[in-house]
């Protein structure tokens, strides 16, 4: 299954990434280079082989929901790029033409 | 006068307790050492002057929350983020006294095997600056063998302790997935990513990892450790050592690094281990592809919270969506979005179960092939890097060609093992690394062979241009 322009473009919206025209044409042959390699998983019949997600055998992990200090307010913003009161500040949504990909 | 060269951890440490001199003093020696030769290697993205401490030095690679010290993971995403909090390792290293000299370079987002995907420039090797320390953890490696920290610590994701310290001539432990806390470090694949010492010796490595490993409420994927043991035998009687074929014969292994890995093995057997071979028939064959959809959609994942919202670099745009992929496009170099977008490949609608769902079975495989030959051995041996330090630029036009550097160190990797590198030897002047694997929390298995097999080859871990 060979990568297209049209599939670049649609997974860079998924992971919105404004791509420039240059990184689109560079991907689009990468990415298929990539994907020849990699796709050989596929020549291995694993119908009846579970699917590993975590390397040590852990299930599930407890503790007691008890209240903890969280950080100052003022350490939650201290990077911010944009700060509204007690609030991170972006760009509207939904405004004009914009629309989620 | 310290020689900061061959000074070990372990004798700093020494030096210090017998008041034979003052952690100022060591500091001192240190910068003192960074001063002349950081600007040729590179290896340090930001210095720290005092940070009240007085124990042995240490750097840390800069993915590495340091609360108050910048913490760029490479990136120019995190060009000017500072930490409010530390990563539980910067913690512990402090709590255990260590002094942080600073944070050294990393491909970005620890993604590469060169350095040379930092957004900061490259870090040179210490044994020959025209060629690449490996990576993503170069920085760290070439600190350690040219002398500017006695030690440091890495992570590694799919070699980035291991790889880099083959390729400068240290010892580098990837442990076990889930010894040491993630808490505080700047994710790339979460199933796989996990920090480790990166030292002059395997003694010095074993009592780092001693004082980073453990359970940590932070980290939920942590467990309980067996105590470290500091190795102390000389020789391997016991020991059962396994040369996994497809490990040792894989297309791409130049022949000065197999002769000398051969040399190491055969010094197994002199030292009282019993050696025969074993066979890892998928493996390695299917590692580093199974690998290149793992991390990759891990990454994509992970990496979705640089959003320039709550932190690092922001691009703006009058609505929010465009500020988000501006920001991406701007903060993220070729590498993260290269595996950004095939992470997020693998992981849509329609090829989910051909590309990840296949790769976390071939996971599967990989574990069982590993289980099956540590029931006939305690370690097997490989070499860590197919080839010595590569020359700088020399892989960078091709991805493929970058991630086939990583091609012995991913397949334990994917199982969660253990994995120290060693150097054995010089080909071509340049260092060989050993890889030693053992099974789940064998770590201490992983030292006493290690420590053996370094006193008996006795490498002079010295740049020969430095000595």
């Amino acid at each position: 299954m060979a990568i297209t322009r049209a599939d670049v473009l649609h997974v860079a919206a998924l992971a919105r990434l404004e791509l420039t025209e240059d990184e689109i044409s560079r991907l689009e042959v990468q990415l298929n280079d990539i994907l020849a390699a990699v796709g050989k998983v596929s020549e291995l019949d694993l119908s009846e082989v579970p699917p590993t997600s975590h390397p040590l055998a852990v299930v599930n992990v407890f503790r007691p929901d008890d209240p903890r200090p969280s950080l100052p307010l003022d350490d939650v913003f201290a990077n911010a790029p944009a700060r509204d009161g007690d609030h991170f500040l972006v760009p509207p949504t939904g405004t004009g033409e914009e629309t989620a990909p | 006068m310290i020689d900061t060269l061959r000074l070990t951890a372990e004798e700093a440490r020494g030096l210090l307790d017998r008041r034979e001199i003052s952690g100022a003093e060591l500091r001192a020696a240190y910068r003192e050492a960074i001063d002349s030769r950081n600007e040729e290697l590179h290896c340090f993205l930001t210095l720290v002057d005092d940070d009240g401490n007085d124990g042995v030095p240490i750097a840390l690679k800069d993915v590495i929350s340091t609360k108050g010290v910048r913490t760029t993971a490479g990136s120019r995403m995190l060009e000017d983020y500072v930490p409010v909090f530390d990563s539980t390792v910067a913690d512990r290293c402090k709590a255990a006294g260590l002094q942080l000299l600073g944070k050294t370079n990393t491909d970005e987002f620890a993604m590469g095997s060169s350095t040379e995907n930092s957004a900061f420039g490259p870090s040179k090797n210490p044994w020959d600056p025209t060629r690449v320390p490996g990576g993503s953890g170069g920085g760290s490696a070439a600190a350690v063998s040219a002398g500017l920290t006695p030690w440091a610590l890495g992570s590694d994701t799919g070699g980035s302790i291991k790889q880099p310290s083959s390729l400068c001539g240290n010892v580098g432990l990837r442990p076990t997935y889930g010894t040491v806390s993630r808490y505080g470090i700047v994710a790339f694949a979460s199933s796989l990513d996990q920090v480790g010492p990166v030292t002059k010796t395997v003694r010095d490595n074993a009592l780092l990892y001693g004082i980073i490993s453990g359970r940590d409420d932070c980290d939920s994927t942590t467990v309980d450790v067996p105590p470290v043991e500091l190795p102390q035998a000389e020789e391997l009687a016991g020991l059962r050592v396994g040369v996994p074929k497809e490990l040792n014969e894989a297309e791409g292994i130049e022949p000065g690094v197999a002769s000398a890995v051969r040399r190491a093995i055969d010094l197994c057997s002199e030292l009282g281990a019993e050696v025969g071979e074993c066979e890892l028939p998928r493996s390695v064959e299917y590692g580093l592809p199974c690998y290149y959809l793992v991390a990759p959609a891990e990454a994509s994942s992970n990496l979705a919270r640089y959003d320039g919202v709550r932190y690092g670099l922001r691009r703006d745009a009058d609505g929010y969506y465009e500020m988000v992929s501006r920001t991406r496009d701007a903060g993220f170099g070729d590498e993260p979005k290269r595996r950004i977008m095939l992470g997020t490949y693998a992981l849509s609608a329609g090829y989910y179960e051909a590309y990840y769902g296949q790769a976390q079975k071939v996971r599967t495989v990989i574990s069982r092939e590993f289980a099956a030959a540590f029931e006939r051995f305690d370690v097997l041996v490989s070499p860590t890097s197919p080839t010595v330090a590569f020359k700088l630029g020399e892989k960078t036009a091709d991805p493929l060609a970058m991630y086939l550097a990583d091609v012995l160190t991913i397949p334990p990797n994917m199982a969660g093992l253990p994995g120290l590198s060693i150097p054995c030897g010089l080909s071509e002047g340049l260092p060989v690394g050993l890889q030693l694997i053992g099974p789940q929390f064998s770590e201490n298995t992983l030292f006493r062979a290690g420590h053996a097999l370094e006193q008996a080859l006795g490498f002079d871990g010295v740049p020969e241009r430095l000595r």
